[in-house]
This record gives C-alpha cells, structure tokens and sequence, in this order.
C-alpha cells in the first residue's frame, strides 16, 4: 500500500465553460513528495489542482487519490487543502480559532467538537505562529497572516497530503520566510505536498520535482528550474506579476 | 402587564419571539454567503404560496411554506448550474412569483387583493391557534438546522471550495441552508408580513457586527437584538396603534443605527489595547527606518 502514489492523475482533461484547460495531464506524486506546479496564467496550473480536489470536473482521464479512484475516495481527512486566500471571505466576522476550527470537521462526527479536537486548533495556530492571535477577527490580519491561518486550517486535520494553491501569492516576504519554515517542518515530519507557485522563491530548498504546465499540457517534468539574471539574484523579490493581464493581489480578504 | 390577559396578544407575543429568534440565526448564514437578499426573494415567491392556498380553500401559511421551499431550491439549482445569467433569472423568479401571488388571489372566490394585505405586511393581531401551533413547529425545525449544524454551515457558507475538501456534502448543505431559509420566511410571514421579512434576517445580523468579532458573538447578539425588536415593536403596537410588523423593522433599524454610533469609541478601546499588548519593539505607528531592508526591494 505504501508504494501507492499519493496523487494519480493520467490523462486528465477539463473544460471551464467550453474552453478546453487541461488537454491530458499526468501527474504523479509520490508519498513524501514536495512537488511544484509552475505555469504562466492560464496555463491550467489552478485548474489542475481544483479537478483533485473535485472543484472543477474532470471531463476524461483518471484520477486516484492514495490509490483510490477519486469518485469513491471519502477519506478526505488525509488531505489538507488551502485554496488561494481570495476564496475564503465571509460576510460575518470570524475568529481565527473558528475559521481554523472549520478545517477539523474531516476528523469529527457530525460537527461535535472534543477537547482532543480544540487542542488539535491550537496546535495548529502555533505550527503557523498565531497562538497569539486566536481571538482575533481575520479581518484584522494582514494578507501573509491570513495566509498562515489557512494553512493552520489546512493542517488541523493533520493530513498527509497537502495541497496549496499559490500560497505565496501577495505575502510578504518576511511571512513567507514563517511558511516556508512551518513547510519545512511538516515535510520533515514526512507530509507530502503538491502546490501550485509562481515562481520558487523561499520554498525553493524544499522542493524536489517541478511540474511546467503550459496551455494545459505538462511541459517539463523534473528537477526544479534554476531561476535566470536579475531572478536569481539573493533577496529578490519578485512581486510583479509575469502576465500584463493578471490584476496584482492586494492582501486584503475581500 | 395587561396586554398579556388577551389570548391574542399572547399568541402574538409568542409567534414575535420565535420570528425573533428564528429570522436572525438564519439570516446569519445568508448573510456570511453574501446572499443576504434571498430572503427577500423567498418573500416574494411565497405569495405565490399565499395565492394558492386562497383558491385552493387550504392553509395559507402551509401553502406558503410548500411553495417558498420549491422557490428556494429552484433558486439554488439556478446558482450551480447557471451562474453567468443567474441574477435574470432570480429576478424572474421573484416577480414571477409576486404576480403569480395576485393573479391567483383575484382568481380565488370571494378574494381580493385586499387579502393579501395581512400575509405582504403581517398581521400580528390575527394569529390563530392554528397559526401558533405551525409557527411553532417551524421555528423548531429551523433551530436544529441552525444551532445542531452551526458549525458545518459555517464551513459551507466561509469557504464553498474549502469546506468540500473536508468531505462536507456542501450541495446538501446548501439546499438545507435554502430550505430553512424559506422556512423562516413563513414562519415570520405573519409576524412581519413577506415584503419586511428579510429586513429581521439581515439588520440584526448587520448590527451585531457592530459589536463583534466572532461570528458565535454575532450569532448570539443578533437574536438578542432578533427577540427585543419582536417583543418590543408588539408591545408598541399594542399601545400605540401602529403596524407591529413597520414598528418592528424600524426599532431593528434603529438598533443597527445605535449600535454603529457605540461601535466607534469601542474600536477605538480595543485599537488601545491592543496597542498595549504589542511588546516595545513594534510601535503601532509607522516608523521610516534608516536604511532599507530586505523586504524594501521592489524588482522590477
């Protein structure tokens, strides 16, 4: 069983509207992987992760999730999941601890909460270093604190897969220094990780295989690509985005 | 304390406290999904409602209820499957609804549109038994939806996309979440009356965010405010003469617009505090260092 691959994804294909964005991907990550998904916009890089996770509907292809095909996996608690930080603003304000708290019901029975599963959400804030900031509202958080409240929401259900899509988008740099560190930890505790990036950054130490997307098809995949000229260059931060047609992420909730 | 010998001022004052309760711990939902109008919709796809049950010689509120309920599911089917064009075709549903409501009470024998007056602005006075007896089951209906499920639809209404990726069945949820939604909506039908119902599903809500930071504070203040504006505006109505379902809505109003005026020397206490509990290193106001940092470096 432990030589299942994690993620399984063969020929995959998927529309949005009648535009074809996947054109038959295969993915394959294995347990304790840390694989980049790295594409221009629109290459498919969202895409691919939201039909995993059954956002988006596969239109053809297999997909497998811990080597169960994914119409019949229910062990959802195995996966943790932080979608790009835009989807997740409410009308009604929030603690920290209750939107944490949302990511825990994967391990719970009908919604009851036990004292192991708050001192599960408390854990987690501290993996991301926000014990302090429980009570808060996540309106009062900046856009990298918010970031790290996700993925405290991810990890909460202490999953073994872990599926981020653009974490580092619009998160400054000394946040993103804070998750690559919490990152770090839970690869070495053994987790596997699939995320989509624009472009390596901090989480560039942990990464061990990059998946180049383009026009919905897998261009390269192997070893990360080494980043190019002024890129390259220690500290850089690269805060532009790499299409005139994307509006810049501002870190606010909505 | 007179007004509670009277069997009806009884009946009205029970029927209020469960609209009360019943509109903001629903409301609160929509209202964090961003649908904080739907109930306003549902109020209007109820006259349809209303309108058959007159010319079926049936229960209106009932009928009401029957009818609100298919409107809310049509509503959610037309927010998966059509969310390009789904504001037309809302809009059709919620006229389509208030015209079907008077065409089939004119049909109706013996009725008018002056019947429908009681069920569009409530009338309070007029519960029945009959009525008490429905509103009752209803409100408990909507209770365990929304206090037994609170933190499932919490989920579901935070993060749609998230919530799925816990395994939460979250087209269930949301079908639910219409269902109790409609449900409300004739549980405060004669209370409030169709065309005001939504107003007690969202200002109490829109006024405890004045105060609050979670959303279990919000939950409990808004049917606090829910339950003093219902018994209040009854009372008042019960003096003074007036339309318990307006009075109701303007003291909500008058609530929201009281609290937002409390809210701002609040923020500011709590700016206060928490500008104490920032250790010494990390002013609150910005300071320009010296030389740039890191994290300065803008690429180009």
């Amino acid at each position: 069983m432990s030589g299942e691959p994690v993620i399984a994804l063969r020929g995959v294909t998927a529309e949005l509207g009648s535009r074809p964005v996947l054109r038959g991907i295969d993915l394959t990550v294995h347990r304790g992987e840390v694989v980049a998904l790295l594409g221009a916009n629109g290459s498919g890089k969202s895409t691919a992760i939201r039909t995993i996770i059954g956002q988006v509907p596969a239109s053809g292809g297999e997909i497998a999730l811990f080597g169960t095909p994914r119409r019949t996996f229910r062990d959802w608690s195995r996966i943790g999941y932080v979608p790009q930080r835009t989807t997740a603003a409410g009308g009604v304000p929030a603690t920290v601890t209750e939107v944490v708290s949302a990511g825990r019901l994967s391990r719970t029975r009908f919604g009851l909460f036990r004292k192991a599963d708050h001192a599960a959400v408390r854990h987690a804030l501290g993996l991301v270093g926000m014990a302090d900031r429980a009570k808060d509202s996540v309106e009062a958080l900046s856009g990298g604190q918010h970031q790290r409240v996700l993925i405290a929401r991810a990890l909460v259900a202490e999953p073994e897969l872990l599926i981020m899509d653009e974490p580092m988008a619009g998160v400054d740099l000394a946040s993103q220094e804070i998750l690559a560190q919490t990152l770090r930890e839970q690869v070495e505790r053994g987790i596997t990780v699939l995320l989509v990036l624009h472009e390596l950054g901090p989480l560039e130490p942990l990464i061990d295989r990059a998946v180049v997307l383009r026009d919905g098809c897998v261009l390269h995949d192997g070893p990360p690509p080494r980043a190019l000229g002024q890129h390259a260059l220690p500290g850089h931060d690269h805060v532009h985005p790499h299409d005139e047609h994307t509006p810049l992420r501002t870190g606010l909730l909505s | 304390m007179d007004f509670l010998n009277y069997a009806f001022m009884q009946r009205a004052l029970l029927a209020a406290v469960l609209v009360g309760i019943t509109a903001p711990a629903v409301g609160i939902y929509l209202v964090q999904r961003r649908q904080a109008l739907m109930g306003d919709g549902i109020g209007h796809v109820a006259m349809t409602g209303v309108g058959l049950g007159f010319l079926l010689s049936t229960s209106p509120v009932w009928m009401a209820t029957a009818v609100s309920v298919l409107g809310a599911i049509v509503m959610e089917l037309i927010r998966w499957y059509g969310r390009t064009r789904g504001d037309i075709a809302l809009a059709m549903l919620f006229y389509g609804g208030m015209a079907g409501g008077v065409m089939l009470i004119n049909l109706a024998p013996g009725g008018s549109n002056a019947n429908l007056m009681s069920y569009l602005f409530g009338s309070l006075s007029t519960v029945s038994e009959s009525d008490v007896t429905a509103i009752c089951l209803l409100a408990a209906f909507v209770l365990l939806v929304t206090l037994g499920l609170r933190r499932q639809l919490f989920a579901v209404s935070q993060d749609e996309e998230f919530a799925r990726v816990t395994g939460l069945p979250v087209r269930a949820l949301n079908l639910l979440t219409a269902i109790t939604a409609a449900v409300t909506v004739t549980v405060a039908m004669r209370v409030v009356g169709l065309l005001l119902v939504s107003a007690l599903m969202v200002v109490p809500v829109a006024a405890a965010q004045q105060l609050s930071r979670s959303f279990a504070a919000t939950f409990a203040i808004a049917v606090a405010i829910g339950v003093t504006v219902t018994i209040g505006g009854t009372i008042t109505s019960y003096y003074q003469y007036v339309p318990p379902g307006a009075t109701i809505v303007l003291l909500t109003i008058a609530a929201f617009i009281a609290l937002s005026v409390l809210a701002t020397p609040l923020a500011r206490r709590r700016a206060r505090a928490a500008a104490a509990r920032r250790p010494a290193g990390d002013p609150a106001e910005c300071a320009i260092p010296a030389t740039r940092g890191a994290a300065d470096e803008v690429g180009v």
